[in-house]
């Protein structure tokens, strides 16, 4: 399976090495598998910890770093085929991971995520839903509660409000309601945030709404290398996860390990480490932060990045060992301002690190506006690297 | 037999009690019984099974004790309620017990069920005790959630028993997903989801069982009709009130709710149906005489004449024992000594949910999410130790 694995995506166009996949057996569950450990001390202890700038969107890694921790050189993908390949190794390794979403299977994903599954796995285990969110939602918690691990994708993330009471009510409640019976080992994906003039409605960041729902963990992928980590961690995971992930981060290309790895849920990742001020942001907002990273190293600031990627529970122990190095935090995030993930996240350094900040804490959302079409328009709501350098400016005032 | 026959036309009070006519108990016979059910099955786009249902005089018999223990639960709980034991919302399922009891004599543990807010009867049929169901309604950590659900959220798992929902017709979708599983991992059993004519609008009801059509899945929707919805009556709010047919392409089954061996009959058939060929919708015609909930009086939509006249003419429990009566497999006596015997069964385990003793402050924060998960990663609160791979 593993064979027919690769080159099915060989095929698909992914630049992947000879060396079959996944060396550990499919079938015994011991296998070494390396965590991508967040930095818990200074720069380079981390797998990845090294200055990795990147200008906005769709950028090469630097490829020598990316495969600095493999021990086999790895091979170059693309975001949407390392959620593919997570996918389709999780899917080889557990049979009760099915995938449901609409347009998933034939077509093969809106944004290719699940090209080629269909005829990998067969029309049971990858489906395609009529378009019915909050039935096929629920359905997904029924399967969940009987023992599979359903992926369920939303098109757009948007479209998930259709089915917010079966995720907030039955997804995240039913482990707590029955008494730790059923568990709900689901996940929840697709594509959010502000694209390239989709419109309002399909322009929604729907980590404001999910935040407050208990039971629930959300963590936000940014990178190929995370993205594959964490969708794996998620659908191994007996809690039920919303994995987001970005319309605009899908062609962005990495080179990753080929042994196999997951990315725990919980931690943040080091992106940058630094002295004068901690910025803490996710999914592409990272992006227009090492932008502006470079703008401020020029201009002599130290700025340390974190990719909080766990928006919910918080990483408060790598936010707080960057807080109390640097006292100073600036929080970039997608979200509208009003709720917002960083409005949690404020409130949440100021009840834990209050000591020891030098100064306000400053976040910087998107307005609190339908996300307009016109280009300039959408320009404006979301955060732009001008205005990060500036923040950053005021703060270490 | 003759004799026995006589003696039970003297009213008891003339009875001599010495007199024993035959030394027998109540029936515990298994031989085959064959009875017709009250009316016949009114079918959509399927031929109806037989009106003849065959069972046993014992399995009557557990028909008239698990009925009038449910009922019994059902008016007790009524009392601890407005003794305020019982609080929130409770929703009580007396005159629907046929349903519960006739739907559990057709299948297996191993089919699953899954159901509304009016679960404490289906906790029950699905082996659920009352120790444990009168704790939960009363918030105590011997409840079979822990305290953690109440009156709404009765599960019971290893009984495939999947609840216990509060938000009206989203527990469709979940039974389409639990029949989905067990097509997944080739089970042969079915699922049977329970809803009510108030949810039978409720739009992801239309969307899984057209999911449900198109995937094949051994899913029945069985929609208890005790024709109000809360405080409107089903003329009110369904255009079309006949349930049974609003599958459209798929099939359905109108039966009498209130007869425990037309529910027997009617569910075998969906179970085999839906094994077989996809999903089937049951209407149940059924009937509560409780409101909606306890805050719900239940008269204001309905009058007395109407709640007493169905008690009189189409209850269960009375079904059932005109029927061990008259086929002399129960005396009175013997009907009236369960009874007792089951009203005591039921205060007694009331007695031992009052002993229990209320969830501790700690149980506030566990089951929010499930630890250990056997990769290498912190828990959710980051306090805990590095779970590995087995």
């Amino acid at each position: 399976m593993a064979a027919a694995a690769s080159s099915a995506l060989h095929a698909v166009g992914a630049v992947a090495s000879a060396k079959p996949r996944s060396a550990a057996p499919a079938v015994a569950r011991r296998r070494s598998v390396r965590v991508a450990a967040a930095a818990k001390g200074g720069p380079g202890s981390s797998g990845r910890g090294r200055l990795v700038t990147r200008s906005a969107v769709a950028a090469k890694a630097d490829e020598a770093a990316a495969a600095a921790g493999s021990k086999s050189g790895g091979h170059e993908l693309l975001m949407f085929e390392a959620l593919r390949e997570a996918l389709i190794e999780e899917m080889n390794l557990d049979p009760t991971v099915c995938v449901m979403g609409e347009d998933v299977g034939h077509y093969g994903g809106s944004y290719k995520v699940t090209k080629g599954l269909a005829e990998m796995f067969g029309d049971l285990r990858v489906l395609d839903t009529p378009i019915a969110e909050n039935s096929f939602t629920g359905m997904g918690v029924g399967a969940a509660m009987k023992g599979l691990r359903p992926v369920v994708e939303g098109m757009n993330m948007g479209f998930l409000l259709l089915a917010y009471n079966q995720i907030s009510n039955n997804c995240g409640m039913l482990h707590y309601t029955s008494g730790g019976q059923f568990k709900i080992p689901i996940v929840i994906r697709g594509p959010g945030g502000v694209g390239r003039q989709l419109g309002a409605e399909h322009s929604q960041r729907l980590e404001s709404y999910f935040q407050s729902i208990p039971g629930l963990q959300m963590v936000a992928c940014s990178t190929p290398y995370n993205a594959k980590g964490l969708m794996k961690a998620a659908i191994r995971s007996e809690n039920p996860v919303v994995l987001f992930e970005h319309v605009l981060l899908y062609n962005l290309k990495e080179k990753i390990p080929d042994e196999e790895y997951i990315c725990c849920l919980e931690e943040a990742e080091m992106v940058r480490p630094g002295e004068h001020v901690t910025i803490l942001t996710y999914s592409r907002m990272r992006y227009h932060v090492m932008q502006a990273a470079k703008t401020l190293v020029n201009k002599g600031y130290d700025p340390e990045v974190i990719d909080i990627r766990s928006l919910k529970p918080f990483d408060l122990h790598t936010i707080g060992n960057s807080i109390k190095k640097t006292h100073r935090v600036l929080i970039v995030e997608e979200c509208m301002r009003t709720g917002g993930i960083g409005a949690s996240l404020r409130s949440a350094i100021i009840d834990n690190f209050w000591d020891y900040l030098d100064a306000p804490i400053m976040c910087l959302s998107s307005q609190d506006v339908p996300t307009p079409y016109a280009a300039t328009l959408e320009d404006a709501t979301v955060v732009q690297p001008a205005q990060i350098v500036a923040a950053v400016e005021q703060i270490c005032q | 037999m003759a004799a026995a026959a006589l003696l039970r036309r003297i009213p008891a009070a003339r009875a001599p009690p010495t007199v024993f006519v035959a030394a027998r108990s109540i029936s515990d016979s298994t031989a085959a019984l064959t009875i017709e059910t009250s009316v016949p099955f009114t079918s959509h786009l399927v031929d109806p099974p037989s009106r003849d249902v065959t069972t046993t005089p014992a399995e009557l018999v557990t028909f008239f004790r698990d009925m009038s223990l449910m009922r019994r639960m059902e008016i007790a709980a009524d009392s601890l309620y407005k003794a305020k034991l019982i609080r929130g919302f409770c929703h009580l399922y007396d005159g629907q017990e046929a349903v519960a009891v006739g739907m559990e004599a057709a299948i297996t543990r191993s089919d699953s069920i899954i159901t509304a807010y009016r679960d404490h009867c289906i906790y029950l049929a699905r082996g659920g005790d009352l120790v444990s169901a009168f704790s939960e309604l009363m918030g105590r950590e011997a409840g079979c959630s822990r305290g953690k659900g109440g009156s709404m959220h009765f599960y019971k798992k290893d009984a495939n028993f999947y609840g216990g929902h509060g938000i009206v017709g989203a527990q469709v979708p979940l039974g389409c997903g639990l029949a989905f599983a067990q097509k997944y991992k080739k089970e042969d059993t079915a699922t049977f989801a329970l809803y009510g004519d108030g949810a039978a609008n409720q739009g992801q009801l239309f969307e899984a069982l057209n999911i449900s059509a198109l995937w094949k899945l051994p899913a029945i929707l069985v929609c208890e009709n005790n024709h109000y919805g809360m405080g409107t009556a089903e003329w009110r709010a369904a255009k079309s009130p006949a349930y049974y047919k609003r599958g459209d392409y798929v099939p359905g089954l109108k039966v009498d709710g209130m007869d425990v061996l037309a529910v027997k009959q009617a569910c075998k058939f969906a179970k085999d149906h839906a094994v077989a060929n996809g999903p089937i919708v049951l209407e149940m015609d059924t009937y509560r005489y409780h409101g909606h909930s306890m805050s719900d009086p239940g008269s204001t939509y309905r009058t007395r004449d109407e709640i007493s006249g169905v008690r009189q003419e189409r209850d269960p429990i009375e079904r059932v024992r005109k029927l061990l009566l008259t086929r002399d497999l129960a005396t009175a006596a013997e009907l009236k000594d369960m009874e007792k015997e089951i009203r005591k069964q039921v205060d007694d385990a009331i007695a031992k949910a009052k002993e229990s003793s209320m969830p501790d402050t700690s149980e506030l924060f566990t089951n929010v999410y499930k630890k250990g998960f056997g990769v290498e990663s912190f828990g959710p609160d980051r306090k805990e130790l590095r779970a590995s791979l087995p």
